[in-house]
Parts: C-alpha cells; sequence; structure tokens
C-alpha cells in the first residue's frame, strides 16, 4: 500500500466510525469505543445480568439513565402506577441507576423526559459522537450530527461493563431532500415519504445520511422527527451533518463543552460532514415541494399516503406476499379500498412521543386547536419537563384542555403503552407517534401515524382532515 | 451461552414479511421477570385469544408444528423495537434457529447474544422450505425436520434439492459454535481499551470526562 495515497473521501458516518476503532477487523466487526450510552427503566434484564457477573459501570460518566417507558404520565409519583408490577419496574431502576453511579433523570427530576428528547436537550448527544440506547429509536440522535444506534440488553450491558461494542459497519445511503415543503407540510410527512419510498425493509444493513436543500426550510425538531423514524425503514442510523443550528442549540446546554473546550469541539465539528465525492451505496432523492400532509393506513409504517387521496386497492399489487399483507391490514385497520382519506371518523388522538412532542411539535397542534374544540377525546404529552414549562409559559396548556384535550406529564405514553397509557380495543387513533403495529397501542387499537397539526385536525373535526384547510382560520 | 453446533430438528412455517418484535412479544409482558412463564409470551396474542384460549389455527399451535425447535419465515423477521424480550421469549420456548432472508437489525445482533441462530437465505428457496413443510402432513414429524450443519454453514430441509451454504461472519460464527459470548474476549482487550481511551481523551477532550 501506498503510505503517500491521498485520504480517501469519506461519509460522515464514516468519520466518526474511524475515530471510535478500538479493535480493527478487515472482515466482521470491529470493537468500537461508544461516548454515550443512555438507559431506561427496561435495562433491568441487563443491570441483573451485569450486577451477577459481578461487573460494575466502567465509565459512569458517560452513561445516564432516563425514566420514560414505565412513568405515568397522570402524575410524578411512582405510586400513580397502573398496576403495581409497573411500579416495581420503575423503583428497580432508581435502585439500580443508584448502585451505578450514573447520571439519573428520575420521574422526579426537574429535566426528566422520553429519553430522545433528553439527550438532545441537555446536550448529552453531540456532533461526532457514537451515541448507545436500549431503544430502537436512538436513530433520532443522529440529527445532532452523530452515530447513533439502538441495542439490545445484553448489547447495553456489555457497554455499561467495557464502554464498547462489537459492531459490523452498515452501507452507506444518502437521501437528498430537494426543494421547501409546502405550509402545513413537515419533518413528519417528509419521513413518511421516505418509508414509503424505500419499505420497512429498504434500509436494512444501511446507515442513511440525509442531505439536500430542503434542510434549510427544517427546524431541528424536524430533523429529530426525520432521524427519529429513520429505523422504521430498517436502517441502522439515520445522520444529518451538524450545521450552525446544531451548533446554537447545544451551545451552554448542561452536558456540551464548555468554554475552551466548546472551541476545540466546534472546530472538530466543522471537518466532520461528508467529503464532496465521497461514496454512497445507495442513493435517492426526494422533492419535498410535490408532499401534501400524509398519514397510514396500514400496520406498518411504510404505508403512508396523502391526505388527499384514497385507502390503496391490494388487487392492483402484483406480489401476492404484498397483497395478502395489505389485504390481513385492510382488515385489521375495518378500512376498504378506494375509501376516501378525510372521510375516516377517528375515536381518539394522541400528541407525543420521542418522534413528536418537542416544543414546536406542540406548537403546530396548538395553532389548529386554538379556539376550536376537540370532538373525540385525547391526550397530549409533551417531550419534558422543561418543553412542558416552555410549552406552558406561552400558554399552549391552556389551549389543549381548553380543546378538551388531556396535558399529561412526560414519558412515552400511548406510543408504547408500557406504562398502561392504552386506547380502547378497536377505537380509531390519530397518533404522532411512531409505530401502527398491530396492538402497538393496546389490542385491536387501529393506529394512524400523522403529524401533530393533523392529529390536532383530525381531533377538531372528528375525521382525518388536510390541515392546510384549517390553517389561519380562527 | 448454550453452543451450537448441529441440530436437526422439527421446523415451522411462519408466513408474513415484516414480523414486529411486538408480535413476537407485546409490550405488556416487557415488565415481567425471565422465568418459567417467560415463553408463555411468545406470539402471545398470535397463540391465544382474548379468553386465553387457544388460537388453532396459529401454526404453533398445530400438533403438526407444536413445539418447533426452527422458524422459517419471511423477509424483514424482527423488525421493530429493539426489546431483547422478543429473543429471551422464543429461546425460552425452545427455538433455536430462524431462517429468513432479511432480519430486523437489532433483532439479530440480539439472537447472536443468546445462542439463537439467524440464518439468511434467500427468499425463493424459503419459500419452497416453508411450501414444503406444509405440504408435509406425513404423521412421521421428520419429514417436517430441518438439519443445520453450522460448522460448514449448511442447511439441510424440505423443499431443498441440496444441502445449501449460508454466510455467517466469522466472529459470531466462533462465538456461536463455542457458546461463548464476546464480553470475555472484550474484557481481556482492556489493555487496549484502555489506551484507546487516552487518545480519544486526548483528541476529544470533550466527550470525555
Amino acid at each position: 500500500m501506498n503510505v503517500f495515497q491521498e485520504p480517501t473521501r469519506r461519509t460522515l458516518f464514516e468519520k466518526i466510525w474511524d475515530q471510535h476503532i478500538v479493535m480493527p477487523r478487515p472482515t466482521g466487526p470491529s470493537l468500537l469505543y461508544i461516548d454515550r450510552h443512555i438507559i431506561h427503566e427496561g435495562s433491568f434484564h441487563a443491570f441483573k445480568d451485569l450486577r451477577a457477573g459481578g461487573l460494575s459501570i466502567r465509565n459512569p460518566k458517560q452513561v445516564f439513565g432516563v425514566a420514560d417507558h414505565y412513568v405515568p404520565t397522570t402524575s410524578r409519583d411512582p405510586n400513580d402506577a397502573v398496576t403495581q408490577e409497573i411500579k416495581e419496574v420503575i423503583l428497580k431502576f432508581d435502585d439500580n441507576m443508584k448502585w451505578s453511579g450514573a447520571h439519573y433523570f428520575s420521574i422526579n427530576d426537574p429535566q426528566q423526559g422520553i429519553v430522545h428528547v433528553v439527550g438532545p436537550e441537555q446536550g448529552i448527544s453531540l456532533p461526532g459522537s457514537i451515541i448507545t440506547c436500549s431503544d430502537s429509536h436512538t436513530s433520532t440522535h443522529g440529527a445532532m450530527g452523530a452515530m447513533a444506534f439502538g441495542v439490545g440488553q445484553s448489547e447495553s450491558m456489555h457497554i455499561m461493563a467495557t464502554q464498547t461494542l462489537w459492531q459490523t459497519k452498515p452501507l452507506q445511503m444518502r437521501i437528498e431532500l430537494t426543494g421547501k415543503p409546502a405550509a402545513g407540510v413537515g419533518g413528519k410527512d417528509i419521513i413518511l415519504a421516505v418509508i414509503a419510498k424505500l419499505g420497512v425493509a429498504g434500509a436494512v444493513g444501511y446507515a442513511i445520511e440525509y442531505a439536500g436543500s430542503a434542510l434549510q426550510w427544517l427546524t431541528l425538531d424536524e430533523r429529530l422527527t426525520i432521524c427519529n423514524m429513520t429505523i422504521e425503514a430498517g436502517a441502522r442510523s439515520g445522520l444529518i451533518a451538524a450545521d450552525d443550528v446544531v451548533f446554537n442549540y447545544l451551545y451552554g446546554r448542561k452536558f456540551a463543552p464548555q468554554g475552551a473546550a466548546w472551541d476545540q469541539a466546534l472546530q472538530a465539528w466543522r471537518q466532520l460532514p461528508s467529503d464532496d465525492g465521497c461514496h454512497f451505496d445507495q442513493t435517492l432523492s426526494i422533492d419535498v415541494t410535490q408532499l401534501a400532509p400524509m398519514l397510514t393506513w396500514g400496520t406498518s409504517p411504510d404505508t403512508g399516503v396523502a391526505i388527499d387521496g384514497v385507502i390503496p386497492d391490494p388487487s392492483c399489487l402484483a406480489d401476492p406476499h404484498a397483497r395478502q399483507a395489505a389485504l390481513a391490514a385492510l382488515t385489521y385497520m375495518d378500512l376498504a379500498p378506494g375509501t376516501v382519506l378525510n372521510t375516516i371518523k377517528i375515536d381518539r388522538v394522541f400528541i407525543g412521543s420521542c418522534t413528536n412532542s418537542r416544543l414546536s411539535d406542540l406548537r403546530m397542534a396548538a395553532n389548529i386547536l386554538r379556539g376550536r374544540r376537540a370532538v373525540v377525546p385525547g391526550t397530549v404529552v409533551a417531550g419534558s419537563m422543561l418543553i412542558k414549562q416552555a410549552a406552558e409559559a406561552e400558554g399552549l396548556d391552556k389551549i389543549f384542555i381548553e380543546a378538551g384535550l388531556e396535558w399529561r406529564e412526560p414519558g412515552c405514553s400511548m406510543c408504547v403503552g408500557i406504562n398502561g397509557d392504552l386506547a380502547l380495543a378497536n377505537e380509531r387513533i390519530a397518533s404522532t407517534s411512531n409505530r401502527n403495529f398491530v396492538g402497538r397501542q393496546g389490542p385491536g387499537v387501529r393506529t394512524h401515524l400523522v403529524s401533530p397539526a393533523m392529529a390536532a385536525a383530525a381531533a377538531v373535526t372528528g375525521h382525518f382532515t388536510d390541515v392546510r384547510t384549517l390553517m389561519g382560520q380562527q | 451461552m448454550q453452543a451450537f453446533t448441529h441440530l436437526q430438528a422439527l421446523a415451522a412455517p411462519l408466513e408474513g414479511r415484516n414480523v414486529d418484535t411486538d408480535q413476537i412479544i407485546p409490550a405488556r409482558f416487557l415488565k415481567k421477570n425471565r422465568d418459567a412463564f417467560y415463553k408463555n409470551y411468545l406470539f402471545h396474542d398470535l397463540r391465544f385469544d382474548e379468553h386465553g384460549e387457544l388460537r388453532t389455527e396459529f401454526i404453533l399451535n398445530r400438533p403438526l408444528f407444536s413445539g418447533a425447535q426452527i422458524l422459517v419465515a419471511d423477509e424483514n423477521f424482527g423488525c421493530g423495537s429493539s426489546r431483547e424480550g422478543a429473543v429471551y421469549c422464543l429461546a425460552d420456548y425452545g427455538v433455536r434457529a430462524i431462517l429468513a432472508p432479511s432480519f430486523g437489525d437489532i433483532f439479530f445482533n440480539n439472537c447472536l447474544k443468546n445462542g439463537l441462530l439467524p440464518i439468511r437465505l434467500d427468499a425463493k428457496s424459503l419459500d419452497a422450505v416453508r411450501q414444503a413443510l406444509l405440504n408435509a402432513t406425513d404423521a412421521n414429524p421428520t419429514t417436517r425436520e430441518i438439519s443445520i450443519d453450522l460448522a460448514a454453514c449448511t442447511v439441510l430441509a424440505p423443499g431443498l434439492s441440496s444441502p445449501q451454504t449460508f454466510a455467517m461472519d466469522p466472529f459470531w460464527h466462533e462465538c456461536l459454535l463455542k457458546g461463548v459470548d464476546e464480553l470475555a474476549l472484550t474484557l481481556s482487550y482492556a489493555t487496549e481499551i484502555a489506551h484507546f481511551e487516552q487518545q480519544h481523551r486526548s483528541s476529544h477532550p470533550w466527550l470525555i470526562a
């Protein structure tokens, strides 16, 4: 090999990868250094193995615990957990976190929230870092210019014990987002369109970097939403190169570098964007100008369609497997092909989750709900205590409450329902969460994934509605 | 971790692409400790109705396939949530290997950590295997068995005319064959990790306190 070879042109992902290799291997997994590991209450399996093995947390300052999955959203008291069993999981986490010596955002912490909201908000998620969390939506943190991916309990235990993980390098995909989204169309609609295009297995084995002129029109919250749901196309990670939007956001946050360290970090972060002409294994381009507000009709996140359309007809599908799956999904969803989307009635709305619970998401929903009444029950769950506080300072809570919706304490809530926040059997729900799987929000519950604005529009009309028809009319 | 060398066992065909981990284990069971009941959570809402009665039509409830140790699935098996409970309940039910054209990324890794062998084979071959298994209604259960040789990375199954080889990363291949998880190996690299950490701290001081 010629040692004077020009440095190869690398992607953002590859640069971060290369900076974290502890033990390189020509094939198969390399041992990578993990900068930040975040855990939640579901970590009791990992702690059990760790403690039984006589091990401890190697670097407690690089591990963060956040109580979000099992916590009640009705109060900040574990005694209000729906069942004794759920309460015990929360208390177990308290005990394990105390033992760990790591920083803990407990249910009572004024900075508690959903893991993927807290990470960026506290400056834990930094550009160029590798972030793991025992949750599949860890891809969210990629919007900070980081390499972030979800892990299981065994991997979580391995990271806590060694601060490293064996990982096989994924292929590289670049998705160029061009154009400018229309009013009423945002990050959620864009990612639903991306997943619809790729399919739920379309990015298995890949890390996806988003780039292109459309990014300038998207807020950081919207970028986080896009990276968050990247996992729903099967990808390991979603990334967006950090820019001044990210740097300005991070500046002064609790765990972000300060003073001279900030200047040094900033200089390093500016070197991270993908090199011109670097190689991607697959590329895709989407003009977001053409997009309308989206909703999903089926039981997988790749069934997003524009609100101005109809329920697709499975008999048009050539592939018998796909046809069968679509028919099964329509049966579960109790929908008929050809149904005009904006005539489908809903029973409930849920506005929250690591996908759409940030301040701009709440503002978007509140803008539609202001001066109107929801005609179905619904719940609004802020992504963190800080977001809840900021929303209340703007009076958003009053708008939700006056519209007839519940305003709850932060947590994963009805996205995954582990804490007992579930919809009722056979209800149809407009949900700002990330998964519409069979039974996800309760047995028999029919989930349609939408943006916060579309959820609000459905709440006030009682059926799916193109939010653009309600904008600026109050 | 149990070593995986060779297995000849009953296989069940599982229809449907994108079987997500919410189907493998519904979220409400994730708070449970892994005890003797954990195997009952596997495919819970597909195996049992709302009264707790067996759904006789579900493949693992059919006498010919009940207790299968090998599953033959379709694309993107185990997609969705990172919940390792999905692998725990499969393993506790007795499943030792899953054949699919592709797997959910985190699920695949979770399998490797629990001695459960995820085998990728092409979709067409697996379509044929599932069909052959469904057609094998003979009383003799060996007609529904699949044979896996991990050392040679070969699979012999109904519907395949000859043994098929599958690709397996040498690192995980060795871990599974020996029944060792990678933690002991990583801990043996303590010096290398400490050395890397020192360098990383000097180049990225803002990342390591």
